[in-house]
């Protein structure tokens, strides 16, 4: 199998047909080309604790798809798995599938290198390294071994531009990263994966440590960016899940209880226990 | 008082007792304790320091530094001993940086915690603690005799380098884990490998640290005088060393030598030669501590 070294932006067939579980009873729409298939996905980890029980999950294109739910429900798990940073954790059994156009990314031949670049990822909270802002941002393309000036000028100008913080730090490029604030230091991480042009957007709570404005500027830029990207966002808060969700997924326990478009889900749950969460019955 | 007593003795709290008077007590008593301590561990330093200094800063003259011993070393210079306690510790550092850091890397950064990196682990502090004799020998046994390099720089550079090995290692592990685990994630999540990832952010980020250990190695490889002993350390030598396989007079040797071994040896020489050792180990100790505290100063995190 040529995984991931060619052939990535070509269609392939998906292997297997879209029937699963999660998209039944509470799954209204029906997904045509989902970017991301979650096949029967169970991780657990080195101390005995299951993380992700049988995930069954489709995530479409230019959407924002929202995983939610109380903590240790496994939504930073998933998410992590689907750039395979979970490698560096201490996940002993992973079971199942996850599909990135038609190719399984868990497979062992994945280039991994090559994954991460496809697919971005922001943390909840800013690290921004320990070198100045264009450097941060070229980071990942010196990684790559891009040395061509002209093009690190156009994509750091490009994608602060796409992370809305373009006019806040353009003169001040070569000031060290940790000079600016929170909020600023979290747009430059999300500038910083979109450097790479990736086709894909994970964010895991981006804006848990940012003020109101700044959270903000980060939804406003994330709900432009979907035009072009698939953008999987753990949310903060419940409230911040119903303002940006296209389609959003409830994680309980390890387990998806309903995964449907994003204003169903916020007025009109299915399952009692999206509803009691939903509205604030626990949390 | 300071404002917290002031505030512990207005506002009486009915749960918790008054900061009574005793209390006070005890606790301006042990700080006298504690500063007391500091005291008796300082002075005694400074006075060897101040001591050897008075002693033996009217001996040093460029005569002194650069010029042969003459007369049964009673007079003349230390020139070959300065030499060759230069040579050994760029030996030393030769071999013991290279493989010591490589060594941390490896534990730090690719080894998994299991039983066989534990066992490395407890081998290395153990290392740590064996005395400077014991390397002596064994590198006696080892490389002067076992691999004929005879009494040479090159045996005494490895029986140093060796005896230095375990200090570097804990310090370069120690400085590579004080970066914060968070910048190996984001590097490797923007695609890099995990040696792209040590060598563009954990490196520079650890090397204050790690240069800081590597001098406070090598100042002690230069300072000792028993795994030299048997391994390189000449009694005399009228010329310098020519290549790393030729013995060498060393200051610590040295200074043991004309202490303890030459009548008749006039005690400004002596004093003399315990300065130049001295200013070349607080020199490395200077270097060292400029380095950190530049390093904390324009550290980002």
């Amino acid at each position: 199998m040529n995984a991931f070294n060619s052939d990535l932006n070509e269609p392939s067939p998906v292997p297997m047909e879209v029937k699963p579980r999660a998209l039944n009873a509470s799954m209204e729409i029906v997904l045509t080309d989902p970017k991301i298939i979650v096949e029967h996905l169970s991780i657990s980890y080195s101390d005995g604790t299951e993380s992700l029980k049988d995930i069954y999950l489709a995530i479409p294109k230019n959407a924002i798809t929202v995983l939610f739910g109380p903590a240790g429900g496994g939504k930073s798990t998933l998410l992590r798995t689907i750039n395979r940073l979970n490698d560096l954790a201490d996940v002993v059994k992973v079971q199942g599938h996850v599909w990135l156009d038609g190719v399984d990314i868990l497979s062992p031949e994945i280039d991994v290198i090559k994954l991460r670049r496809k697919v971005g990822i922001v943390f909840a909270r800013p690290v921004v390294l320990p070198l100045t802002i264009r450097q941060n941002l070229t980071y990942g393309l010196e990684l790559a071994g891009q040395k061509d000036r002209t093009i690190h000028a156009d994509a750091v100008e490009r994608s602060l531009k796409a992370a809305a913080i373009w006019d806040e730090v353009k003169d001040r490029l070569d000031e060290p990263a940790v000079s600016l604030s929170g909020g600023q230091q979290q747009r430059i991480c999300l500038a910083r994966s979109l450097v790479l042009e990736p086709e894909v957007i994970l964010l895991d709570e981006p804006t848990s440590g940012l003020d109101p404005i700044s959270t903000g500027k980060v939804e406003a830029s994330l709900q432009t960016l979907k035009e072009n990207y698939t953008i999987v966002l753990v949310p903060h808060s419940v409230q911040q899940a119903a303002r940006v969700a296209d389609y959003a997924a409830f994680f309980l326990g390890g387990e998806l209880i309903e995964y449907t478009i994003g204003k169903q889900i916020f007025t009109n749950p299915l399952d009692s226990r999206t509803e009691d969460y939903v509205e604030g019955r626990f949390g | 008082m300071t404002a917290g007593n002031n505030f512990s003795t207005t506002v009486e709290s009915r749960v918790l007792p008054s900061f009574s008077r005793r209390r006070k007590w005890i606790q301006r008593i042990g700080f006298t304790g504690l500063t007391l301590a500091t005291l008796v561990t300082v002075t005694p330093i400074l006075l060897i320091v101040i001591h050897i200094f008075s002693n033996g800063l009217p001996a040093i003259s460029w005569e002194f530094l650069f010029e042969f011993p003459r007369d049964g070393m009673r007079s003349g210079g230390i020139f070959p001993a300065i030499v060759g306690t230069f040579w050994l510790t760029l030996g030393t550092a030769a071999f013991s940086v290279p493989l010591g850091i490589g060594a941390a890397i490896y534990l730090s950064e690719y080894a998994t915690e299991n039983r066989w990196t534990r066992a490395i682990r407890i081998a290395i502090i153990n290392l740590a603690g064996i005395p400077s004799i014991v390397y002596g020998l064994f590198g006696l046994g080892l490389f002067v005799i076992f691999l004929r390099m005879g009494t040479s720089i090159l045996a005494g550079s490895l029986t140093l380098a060796i005896m230095t090995l375990p200090v570097i290692i804990s310090t370069t592990e120690e400085a590579l884990r004080a970066v914060p685990n968070s910048f190996r994630v984001v590097s490797i999540s923007l695609g890099g490998t995990r040696w792209q990832t040590i060598r563009r952010v954990v490196l520079p980020q650890a090397l204050p640290g790690i240069l800081t250990g590597v001098v406070l190695g090598l100042e002690r490889a230069a300072g000792e005088t028993a795994p030299i002993l048997f391994t390189v350390a000449a009694f005399y030598l009228a010329r310098l060393p020519s290549s790393i396989f030729d013995a060498t007079m060393a200051l610590p040797y040295h200074l043991f030598v004309i202490s303890t071994q030459v009548p008749g040896m006039p005690i400004q020489i002596q004093y003399g030669t315990a300065v130049v050792l001295l200013t070349f180990v607080l020199l490395m100790n200077i270097t060292a501590t400029v380095i950190r505290s530049w390093a904390r100063a324009r550290r980002q995190w």
